[in-house]
């Protein structure tokens, strides 16, 4: 029997990015929260000191910031006809897990997405026909524009002190930003971080062949920023060890080092880590959240009342506890309806590596930072034309290499033996003038019938709750999208005057023990019918007004871009309606 | 150490038979005072807000309030003393344990002359001999706020000093030594603002009770007034306009900045300072911070400037390679350091000081600057004592202390190994 707490105005699970920003956007409209979160409390000189967070083996082999299977995992199979089985070692993406969440880990790659793939459905619908469509693809439109959500975008970069170069100031396009981006109000609020060597002359071959290259927009800032909330970052040092690892030096942006400061300080603000919430309470009419019931390190089981609550867990832990709180009606994929666990998506991701005369360069691989490199735009979302090509979807591409770690970074030329003093000597011919971006295509995920989440009927985590269960596979669209922008950035890799190209081309099926990315999109998604979406425009659960559920389960289906400058962005624009709106008359900001 | 406090507690014996003998306290000189009943002033609102400011200026809660316990002003924290630990009494209004009878009298008497209500004298833990500079208006002021805290029912006993500092009649001799009663007098040629920092550091600010050298019996140097000394494993660096060794360098933007805010262009704000920070100049006006700054900017350093160590010294090679291996990526090769977040070495009194304790704790175990209102990020260092071996701390220090132009005494690993040592008994 839970023990109960007393009530908040808010609670919310799951303290990472969305997390802090509802904590805070919430306790400065006077709210008393609390913040339940799974994982340890984690700060910068205690949890990743510059002393120790450069530690290959510990972060990216061992998997130290992210959740343990042995925790909870979740079933895996391509195919509605097979039978699932659990995922026992983490590989296509990575569960965050503690305080800040993939803040943490992230490189900080600070995208906006384009105007159009908000309105992804109704654009490509006139652009090409509805018949150029494949016919179980489900994609659709967000319920948002990017004018309605510039401002948060603008908010979260504000935040973070992003380093970028603007390409649309107020629909003027500026040489050296990417030309295909929204028109943004202001420019980034830092200037692009400098690029190494090898990320100049991706820039430099871009360029020749008629694109438009820019510097990827960077939350690993270029200099020292001071954000609005009073808090300091500092600049970025090129150590190369940010993705996967914490920053010890303050300069990526996090929930650590942008928010927690402040709201840490206030007397309405609380957080429980180490708690993980089992599910969310609902009254008897089904119609209305309750609160939250958790359970501490000790095992011990609490119910915390509240009059808010805010789902701000990673993607599959939002649809986890909706499916196990019962709100929302459960996606059938066999009748098309439902909405909890519908239009999952995730990434198309493909790298080209690159070998280069080693007496003429020298790369210098381990200067980089997470979210460094020079990209090109001109094959992203529907900025060409698709009709020749037979696919809809795109992705940005760029020299994007993030570190020359020693345990991965070995790229060594095809035919190469995979070990001995054969491969020992390729490792130490290549290792300073190979170019291995590592995630170079960035391609998008459309949403399909038979892509999704829902219950596994054999198993269970360790409180006896059903894991989730992903049915997950590329389709032909994705792979063909994918073989395009690989050739396409295989060209440019080429020009740079590499003397030998190696491809390696997303093919199916889908692998769960291959990294893409961490961007497991949908299953919560957000639009305007209630029927083929979960939550409404801004976010609020549809079924349980005093619900709101963050993040990328929110996403129809997923852009050629990372993910968190818009999953930020619709939390701040949620805030909003939450605050100017939801709070005075509590109720559906939409009428369905 | 054994001996040091040996000779110390003889010495204190001896002066307190003879002060004794001739049967004069000299608490018993100073200044007397109207007695008086006990008023509370409860709704005097001005009054009480006054206290409240001068409770934080005078920082009362650093010693008489346990962290983290949400007990204010209960007392019991246990207070480090060159001599051994002394509890901090329980200042809140409750009858029994706490000050809730005492007469405005004796609460002066205890705030100004170190006389506790049954007569005895207390340790100078108390700095009542800063206290004693006060005016009785602020002292009851201070009383007037401290009426409006909550109660706590909270017995302390305060005598944790062994035999014989046990004996508190030895503080008579100290006293004799020591104590000079006393309000501050304004230097009427002075400005109102340089006599308000000298009345807010003398007195309630107690600045020298860290900053101030103290004799062989803990006792204020005070021809070295505020040219810093060594405090609970920490050295609280000069804090006078010396160029070389103090604040020279700092404008008084900065010093006001650093007192109110933990962080300024050139360093932060760490271990008790910190805490100082947190508790008691944070919550002081920028008047007055400036008034500090005016008074601590006209005061004499007299120190000595040392030749720098020679940049082809081993130790100095080694420093640098260290410092450009593991300090750099925060402090920046050239020492600048990231204004507001990570201290410019240069430019710290720490770095420059005579004394290296700070430097080398902070080296060995870390530190996490102050958070304030205005400063919030409260930056931290990691620890490098699992890392560095005893001959790297000190020439990365080393080469700290005589680079960018600065010139300070090489640090040896034998200061570093004994400050090891120390530390590993320290809890904090």
């Amino acid at each position: 029997m839970a023990r109960k707490l007393p009530a908040k105005d808010a609670v919310i699970v799951g303290l990472g990015w969305t997390g802090s920003i509802l904590a805070h956007e919430l306790t400065e409209a006077g709210l008393e929260v609390v913040a339940i979160e799974r994982g340890p409390w984690r700060d910068t000189p205690t949890d990743f000191p510059p002393t120790s967070a450069q530690d290959e083996l510990r972060y990216r082999i061992r998997h130290e910031l992210f959740l343990r299977p042995s925790q909870t995992t979740f079933s895996f199979r391509n195919k509605m006809s097979e039978t699932a089985l659990p995922i026992r070692t983490w590989g296509a993406f990575m569960p965050p897990n503690g305080v800040g969440g993939g803040g943490v880990h992230w490189n900080a790659e600070t995208w906006r997405f384009l105007p159009s793939d908000f309105v992804l459905k109704t654009h490509l619908t006139e652009r090409y026909g509805a018949s150029f469509l494949p016919p179980d693809m489900t994609i659709q439109d967000w319920g948002v524009t990017y004018d309605e959500i510039e401002p948060y975008y603008d908010r979260f970069e504000y935040l973070c002190g992003t380093s970028g170069t603007a390409g649309n100031l107020r629909g003027q396009i500026h040489e050296g930003g990417n030309p295909f981006e929204g028109p943004r109000s202001r420019p980034y609020p830092t200037p692009a971080q400098a690029q190494p060597f090898s990320h100049t002359l991706f820039g430099k071959a871009a360029r020749e062949l008629g694109y438009k290259p820019f510097p990827q927009p960077s939350g690993n800032l270029s200099q020292a920023y001071l954000n609005p909330l009073g808090i300091r970052l500092g600049p970025c040092t090129y150590c190369g060890f940010c993705e996967w690892f914490g920053c010890g030096n303050y300069s990526k942006a996090s929930p650590q080092t942008t928010i927690l400061p402040v709201l840490v300080r206030k007397p309405n603000f609380l957080a429980r880590d180490n708690c993980e919430v089992t599910r969310i309470n609902l009254d008897s009419s089904g119609k209305r959240a309750t609160g939250v019931t958790y359970v501490d390190a000790g095992g011990e089981e609490w119910e915390q009342p509240g009059e808010l609550v805010i789902l701000s867990a990673y993607t599959i832990f939002n649809v986890q506890l909706l499916l196990l709180s019962g709100i929302g009606k459960p996606y059938d994929p066999v009748a098309g309806e439902g909405v909890i666990g519908r239009n999952f998506t995730h990434q198309t991701i493909s790298d080209v590596t690159g070998f280069f005369d080693a007496a003429k360069f020298i790369f210098n691989p381990f200067i980089a930072s997470g979210s460094i490199g020079m990209c090109i735009d001109e094959f992203n979302g529907d900025n060409f034309d698709h009709g020749p090509h037979g696919f809809v979807g795109g992705g940005y591409m760029g020299q994007v290499q993030t570190n020359g770690r020693p345990i991965e970074t070995t790229p060594v030329p095809p035919g190469t033996p995979r070990w001995g003093a054969a491969w020992k000597s390729a490792v130490r011919e290549n290792y300073l003038s190979a170019v291995k971006p590592g995630t170079g295509v960035h391609g998008s995920f459309y949403a399909y019938r038979d892509v999704y989440l829902d219950l596994d009927p054999t198993y269970k985590d360790r409180f006896g709750r059903p894991l989730v269960r992903m049915t997950i596979d590329f389709h032909d669209n994705e792979l063909k999208q994918n073989a395009f922008l690989t050739d396409r950035f295989a060209d440019i890799i080429q020009a740079m005057g590499a003397k030998q190209v190696m491809k390696e081309y997303r093919k199916g099926p889908y692998d769960i023990t291959k990294y893409q990315t961490t961007h497991l999109c949908g299953g919560a998604v957000m639009g305007t019918d209630p029927k083929t979406s979960a939550i409404n425009r801004y976010l609020q659960s549809w079924d349980v007004p005093n619900l709101f559920v963050m993040g990328a389960s929110g996403f129809p289906q997923n852009a050629g871009y990372n993910p968190t400058g818009t999953l930020a962005a619709l939390a701040f624009w949620s805030a909003e309606a939450i605050r100017s709106t939801y709070l005075k008359n509590p109720g559906p900001l939409v009428n369905a | 150490m054994l001996r040091a406090l040996a000779i110390t507690i003889g010495a204190l014996v001896i002066l307190a038979l003879a002060v004794v003998a001739i049967g004069v306290g000299v608490r018993s000189l100073m200044t007397p005072v109207v007695d008086g009943i006990h008023h509370r002033k409860g709704q005097d609102f001005a009054l009480i807000e006054r206290g409240r400011y001068l409770t934080a200026v005078a920082d009362c809660a650093s010693c008489h309030t346990i962290p983290g316990e949400g007990r204010p002003f209960a007392g019991g924290r246990r207070i480090e003393t060159p001599f051994g630990f002394v509890a901090a009494a329980n200042i809140t209004p409750d009858a029994e344990t706490g000050i809730g009878t005492w007469t405005d009298r004796q609460f002066d008497a205890a705030v100004r002359q170190g006389e506790r209500r049954d007569g005895k004298p207390l340790y100078p833990a108390m700095p009542f001999p800063y206290y004693s500079r006060m005016s009785r208006e602020d002292v009851l002021a201070i009383r007037a706020y401290l009426d409006t805290v909550a109660p706590v029912r909270n017995p302390v006993t305060s005598d944790l000093l062994p035999f014989p500092l046990s004996i508190r009649a030895g503080m008579l001799a100290w006293d004799a030594l020591y104590f000079r009663p006393g309000e501050f007098r304004p230097d009427d040629t002075k400005s109102p603002e340089w006599n308000r920092g000298a009345y807010l550091v003398e007195g309630p600010g107690h600045c020298g009770a860290c900053h101030t050298p103290k004799t062989w019996l803990g006792g204020d140097e005070n021809a070295q007034k505020l040219r810093g000394s060594v405090i609970q494993g920490w050295f609280a660096p000069n804090i006078t306009n010396d160029s070389t060794r103090g604040l020279g360098r700092w404008s008084p933007d900065d010093i006001v900045e650093y007192l109110r805010d933990g962080h300024n262009r050139l360093s932060a704000a760490t271990g008790p300072m910190a805490e100082e920070i947190a508790l008691s100049s944070s919550h002081m006006t920028d008047a007055d911070l400036y008034a500090i700054a005016a008074y601590l900017k006209d005061q004499r350093g007299g120190s000595e400037a040392t030749p720098p160590a020679r940049s082809e010294d081993a130790a100095m090679a080694a420093g640098g390679a260290i410092y450009r291996d593991v300090c750099s990526a925060c402090h920046t090769p050239d020492g600048r350091g990231v204004p507001y977040l990570f201290p410019a070495l240069a430019a710290s009194p720490s770095v420059r000081s005579r004394d290296p304790t700070t430097l080398i704790r902070i080296v060995l175990r870390g530190a996490r600057s102050v958070a304030t209102v205005r400063e919030p990020t409260g930056p931290g260092m990691p620890a490098f004592g699992w890392q560095l071996d005893d001959s790297e701390v000190a020439a990365v220090l080393t080469y700290i202390r005589n680079s960018w132009g600065v010139a300070a005494a090489p640090v040896t690993a034998e200061e570093v190994h004994t400050a090891r040592t120390r530390l590993a008994a320290r809890s904090e």
